[in-house]
């Protein structure tokens, strides 16, 4: 594997949190896809840890569009690129609310039209931008400023929606695996066609956890099983090793949900909504791996 | 009862007292903490309403229709992105006669994001059948909310009313809130053309020339129709609660020479500028424009007009100005100010009165001072 490069192409500038693990998955993304790159963002967090103009702490272009709109945009600029004959990357860079909720029409449009270009969905599990309200993929039981008593419903299995669009490159991440995630960009970017990445992204305001502990937070999030790296590429689906490691030997879903202020006092059913959804997941990711589907 | 609060917690203290059955509603910025109150009071039981909580405001809006159409109380709130995000559905509320109250925290329009005031969201959905009301001030948004639910469900009325108020300057700012006991201030609601499987009807069948048009003109005059039922329904609630409403506020205005137009919280801002130039011998006063639809009348005659505008319909001019240029012959002075929540003082509002030149238009900070 190539180890990291040293350019940086998000600035030391931006206004994230501290702790932001959004900028910090920026950061590797925009490493393994380099300066011929264009990013399409819609309303998010991304939108505001840019700065504020006429300043911006992004050393690539970045469109900026509405919060529905970018996969469809992302479609009209890499056929732009294409008739023009060049090869420039188009990657979206999307919060889960802009995908799994307002964006999921333009997501899958894009997705079945066969645009060449990379999704990458970094998800907070709430909407940041706007204080952390829910959103789609906020798991059950999760406290947000419009869940108060906690999430009822399951996070929404975007992976199994974009899957149903046999994409020839799809795969999870976590800023706290950068290798990982990086060469994955890597892979996408070397494909042709609609590729995707779902990142977890741990969020110290919205997950009400001290900052220091992103990285820590993705760990506990690989290692209890409740986030799980894998790849599937034209429809071979590989659980990446840290994920192997922890089907074997997971750490408890407790030690992942305790240091997080927004499980605190979590309920019993709530909690075996978690379990069992992790465990489908792992289950179906064994299956597939295995060839059975 | 006396308490104090943001304008968004007004209009969700004002939305819990309505009690609607139904409230489906997406989280945008300056909206949110409606969307966060209303979540909190249906959570703690304070408010007995199915709380949806959509994942679009295209959705947001048709949720609140179809809830609407079984003959339901139904609320959303929105701004900017969210209001125009949902732009089909707006007009699907109206042409389906659905009395539907939204709150709509007036904000910029992107590119580039801009989170603070302007009025250019809420003005460009003005065709679309809706009544809309301006507020100047965190009571009048509370005020304005219950009364917005009597309006739109009056059975010459049904349609409608989007209540509007300025992002950050009122959604956030916190002043006092006098509470008022409703009673049966809205009555309940009735709408005639509810679903009822006992009586099948077709909604939104596909529909020919004549009869469309038959519709769009009923529309109109339930418009103009609504005119009378506001009236009488702001003398009722300040008959009830002693607060006074108009469609126009006027500001010493009747022995004035020059009148400023603004609307919102630059309305409010023109008062203190009238109350400035009163000192210095000049004879102004102001008018704020409370309903943008029903358009209300002034009088403007033998007076020099100073309209404001934050809000810009380009090709065209400031939407206020033309609008009082069409409905009373005036020649304003046009001053569009304020956009993408530029801050306008009471000084800034009189130099406009004082170096006025009627006829012309004139944008605040952009070009040469007058
Ligand atoms: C049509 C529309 N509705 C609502 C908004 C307000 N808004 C901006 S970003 C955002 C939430 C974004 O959440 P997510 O996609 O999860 O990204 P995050 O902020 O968590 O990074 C919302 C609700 C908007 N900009 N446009
Ligand atoms: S709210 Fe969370 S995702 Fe958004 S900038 Fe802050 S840490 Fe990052
Ligand atoms: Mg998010």
């Amino acid at each position: 594997m190539t180890d990291i490069p040293r350019e940086e192409y998000i600035l030391k500038c931006t206004s994230a949190c501290a702790g932001c693990s959004d900028s910090l998955t920026l950061r590797y993304v925009l490493k393994a896809a380099g300066p011929e790159t264009v990013l399409v963002v819609p309303a998010c967090c991304t939108s505001v840890i840019q700065g504020i103009y006429p300043n911006t702490a992004m050393n690539i272009p970045v469109y900026n569009v509405a919060f529905a709109a970018a996969a469809a945009c992302a479609s009209g600029m890499s056929a732009a690129f294409q008739a023009a004959g060049r090869k420039t990357n188009v990657i979206v860079y999307a919060g889960d609310g802009g995908t799994v909720d307002i964006g999921i029409q333009a997501l899958s449009g894009a997705f079945e039209r066969g645009t060449d270009f990379l999704y990458i969905c970094y998800d907070n599990e709430a909407y940041g931008n706007t204080g952390m309200q829910r959103s789609g993929a906020t798991p059950a039981g999760a406290r947000t400023t419009t869940t108060p008593g906690g999430k009822a419903q399951t996070k929404k299995d975007l992976d199994a929606i974009v899957a149903a669009h046999n994409p020839p490159y799809m795969a999870t991440a976590c800023a706290s695996y950068p290798k990982d995630l990086f060469s994955k960009v890597q892979k996408a970017l070397s494909i042709r066609g609609p590729k995707f990445i779902h990142v977890l992204s741990p969020c110290p305001p919205g997950w009400r956890y001290s900052s220091e502990k992103s990285v820590e937070m993705g760990k506990l999030a690989v290692r209890s099983g409740m986030w799980i790296l894998y790849e599937r590429e034209f429809g071979k689906v590989t659980i990446n090793r840290p994920s192997k490691a922890a089907m074997i030997r997971p750490v408890p879903i407790e030690e992942y949900l305790e240091p997080q202020g927004r499980f605190k006092g979590i309920s019993p059913e709530a909690l075996a909504m978690l379990r069992s959804v992790a465990e489908r997941n792992a289950e179906r990711l064994k299956r597939e791996e295995e060839g059975i589907c | 009862m006396l308490t104090v609060a943001t304008g968004n917690k007004a209009v969700a203290t004002a939305v819990k007292q309505a009690c609607p059955s139904v409230v489906a509603a997406y989280p945008i910025t300056p909206q949110t903490e409606i969307v966060e109150q209303i979540a909190e009071f249906v959570t703690s039981g304070e408010l007995k309403s199915q709380y949806i909580p959509v994942e679009s405001e295209h959705s947001a809006m048709a949720a609140c229709i179809g809830a609407s159409v079984t003959g339901v109380r139904t609320f959303t709130a929105t701004s900017s992105h969210g209001l125009h995000y949902m732009h089909e559905m707006v007009n699907w509320a109206a042409g389906a006669r659905l009395p539907i109250v939204m709150a709509n925290v007036n904000r910029a329009l992107g590119p580039g994001w801009n989170i603070w005031a302007e009025h250019t969201d809420a003005f460009q959905e003005r065709d679309t059948g809706w009544l809309q009301v301006y507020v100047g001030s965190v009571q009048e948004a509370y005020d304005a909310t219950l009364m917005a639910f009597r309006i739109a469900e009056h059975e010459s009325v049904l349609l409608p009313v989007m209540v509007n108020l300025d992002g950050f300057l009122l959604s956030h700012s916190m002043h006092p809130l006098q509470t008022v006991e409703i009673g049966d201030f809205i009555p309940p609601i009735r709408l005639p053309h509810a679903i009822d499987t006992a009586h099948p009807m077709g909604y939104g069948t596909l529909t020919g020339p004549d009869q469309y048009f038959r519709l769009r003109w009923d529309i109109e005059r339930s418009m103009r129709d609504s005119v009378g039922v506001i009236r009488e329904t702001e003398r009722e609630f300040a008959k009830r609660f002693g607060r006074r409403y108009d469609a126009v506020e006027e500001y010493r205005c009747e022995d004035a020479e020059v009148v400023v137009v603004a609307m919102g919280t630059l309305g409010k801002e023109a008062e203190v500028a009238v109350d400035l130039l009163r000192e210095e011998g000049v004879p102004a006063g102001s008018m704020r424009i409370r309903w943008l639809r029903p358009f209300p009348r002034l009088d403007l005659s033998g007076r020099d007009v100073v309209a404001i505008d934050r809000d810009y319909s380009f090709g065209f001019g400031g939407v206020i100005a033309r609008s009082l240029a069409a409905t009373e012959g005036a020649k304003p002075f046009s001053v569009i100010a304020g956009l993408g929540g530029q801050e306008v003082t009471y000084d800034d509002i009189a130099g406009f009165v004082r170096s006025r030149r009627p006829g012309e238009e004139y944008w605040f900070g952009v070009m040469p001072d007058v």
